[in-house]
């Protein structure tokens, strides 16, 4: 089976800086992979280069069969690329359900001048996502009302409202507190469904959620690779216990 | 505000109703109410003018063609930006209807009108994909710069009459030549009839899939851009419709002011318009209009009373609004975080 996404050979350097060297990942469609790595391994220049945030200097990224490394992150999103931030990514003045709109207009190409925003169709699929994400209490409330779980909640929310069929997710459970993760990512894991009909990548610091969600870990350090296995064993090794984890450094 | 269920006179109870049936209904009662208000208002100021004093027609009638103007800046604004020269498309849709007039004698007003929006549309064209990729200051620079070549333009070109314009004569309607005693009042009607029929577009836009990006825009534009959405698509389409609606404006002043010159593109005309604009905020489209009924009022009565200070008095009153109403006017009907 031909993999949904495939880097090939990709490489990004900021100055001296090494962001990502001789990358080379394949993942078939329905995986769960983790990406993991200390601050400054690569794993958001890696997100961000999937995306077309930025360009690599070297490789190629094909999703589906397509090179999508010269493509704007507009194209690639419409090819069914779609991320959530690690920093929420939303629109602070709209309510909770305008801006699931707004993520399901903009999927739509051939945005109108006159067809309402608010038809039927629209709301119905936004406030069916809503409820899979738990966020129907909040529908009408303002963004910048809401606390930061919801929110990210919400911008995972928004990213599935364009039907992606890769999502990236930059660290969904950063600056949630400890009793919130799991219970963060049991949301997000129903409301995507067990047909696995979206594959997702998750950047992601808290091994013990690595563990449980991920059906296969991706370990990078100083932009290389270091481990990508299933979770017990790509984190039982040397170089992660290392440079990922600390573990070894610890000892 | 009225109610859907309210508009519908109660012949569509929306309790005990699927969500889906619910809100076809909703959307149904309000366009429904939409054009009801439209039309209401279209009634209720028809009425009014026939029996209202000239100065006040005449009022009423500079207003609603600047407001267009404004609307059009209200479109620009909701994705976050402000022009600085609208006067630029406001003195094209002037001209275009002026020289059609004198040059072709082409006398429709309804013509000259809709020759006025496309004029200024075409103009604009060429420079929207370029403006589009600008923001803040920058843009609003721009668009100044623009506004002031067509100022010199409209002062050093004789066929554009130079630094005194020109005179336009007594438009018709129809081929129907309106008597002097009512040439007013007519002219009153096609303004308030167009600026009724812009308000409800207006509002239909903004209400929009496309209406709702921009809003969006305005707030995140990395987001809509990781959403599929192109911010400067949105951008340029914004800036065509302010132009239209700019040049529909310029062409309905000069039919009631009978005259055209280079002021109309000069930088304190577009900072009126902006003026109005900010006054009315973004989320309401009537604001827009009472805001440049407001400023058409204090203007008239500050000029008759205290002429050498009536910016002074336009300053304060703006000061005021953005100390007590950040978002306009109209905040004080649109509910917060509404549309």
């Amino acid at each position: 089976m031909p993999a949904l996404l495939e880097a090939r050979d990709v490489g990004k350097r900021f100055g001296a800086v090494v962001a990502a060297a001789d990358i080379n990942v394949q993942m078939q469609a329905g995986e769960r992979v983790s990406l993991i790595g200390s601050n400054g391994a690569g794993k958001t220049t890696f997100v961000n280069m999937i995306t077309g945030y930025m360009k690599p200097d070297a490789g190629h990224i094909h999703f589906d069969g397509r090179d999508i490394t010269p493509l704007h992150p507009r194209a690639i999103v419409q090819l069914g690329v779609a991320r959530s931030f690690q920093i929420s990514q939303l629109f602070g003045d709209l309510s909770v359900l305008d801006n699931m709109l707004v993520a399901a207009a903009c999927h739509d190409r051939r945005l109108s001048l006159w067809q309402a925003a608010r038809r039927d169709a629209a709301v119905t699929h936004a406030e069916g996502l809503l409820q899979r994400f738990g966020l129907s209490e909040h529908r009408d409330r303002r963004v910048v009302e809401l606390p930061g779980g919801v929110r990210k909640l919400l911008d995972i929310a928004m990213a599935l409202t364009v039907r992606p069929k890769l999502l990236l997710l930059d660290e969904p459970t950063s600056g949630v507190s400890a009793e919130e993760k799991f219970p963060m990512m049991d949301t997000i894991m129903a409301a995507l469904g067990s047909e696995r009909d979206t594959t997702v990548l998750f950047v992601e610091h808290d091994m013990d959620i690595v563990g449980r969600y991920a059906d296969r870990v991706i370990a990078f350090a100083s932009g290389r690779i270091i481990a990508d296995d299933v979770p017990d064993r790509a984190l039982a090794t040397d170089d992660v216990r290392r440079y990922v984890t600390g573990e070894l450094l610890q000892e | 505000m009225t109610t859907p269920e309210a508009a519908s006179g109660g012949r569509f109870p929306l309790k005990g109703a699927t969500p889906a049936d619910r809100q076809s209904r909703i959307r149904g009662v309000r366009l429904g109410a939409l054009v009801l208000n439209g039309l209401g208002a279209f009634a209720l100021l028809a009425a009014m003018g026939f029996f209202a004093p000239k100065w006040l027609t005449y009022l009423i009638t500079m207003s609603a063609a600047n407001a267009l103007v404004s609307l059009g800046i209200v479109c620009l604004m909701r994705g976050g930006v402000v022009p600085f020269g609208q006067g630029m498309v406001f003195a094209i849709g002037g001209y275009a209807a002026a020289l059609l007039y004198n040059k072709l004698g082409f006398t429709d007003a309804v013509g000259l009108v809709l020759a006025g929006g496309v004029a200024a549309t075409l103009v604009a064209l060429p420079f929207a994909p370029l403006l589009a990729r600008y923001r803040g200051i920058f843009f609003a620079m721009l668009t100044l710069a623009l506004s002031m070549v067509t100022y010199g333009l409209g002062m050093k070109l004789e066929v554009l009459g130079g630094s005194d314009g020109f005179n336009v004569g007594r438009a018709t309607l129809f081929g129907w030549r309106p008597p002097d005693a009512h040439v007013g009042y007519v002219l009153y009607l096609l303004t308030v009839a167009v600026a009724t029929a812009m308000a409800m577009l207006a509002r239909v836009y903004f209400d929009s899939t496309r209406g709702l990006v921009t809003l969006a825009t305005r707030d995140n534009e990395l987001r809509v851009e990781y959403l599929g959405g192109s911010v400067r698509q949105a951008m340029t389409i914004n800036f065509l419709i302010a132009a239209s609606c700019g040049g529909v404006g310029g062409a309905l002043v000069v039919l009631s002011l009978g005259h055209i010159e280079p002021q109309f593109s000069y930088w304190t005309t577009s900072g009126e318009f902006v003026f109005v604009a900010i006054l009315a905020g973004w989320q309401s489209v009537a604001a827009v209009f009472v805001a440049s009924t407001v400023l058409e009022v204090v203007r008239s009565f500050s000029s008759r009373y205290f002429p050498d200070t009536w910016q002074l008095a336009l300053g304060l009153f703006l000061l005021f609004v953005i100390r007590f109403l950040p978002r306009g006017l109209g905040s004080l009907w649109i509910r917060k975080g509404g549309k």
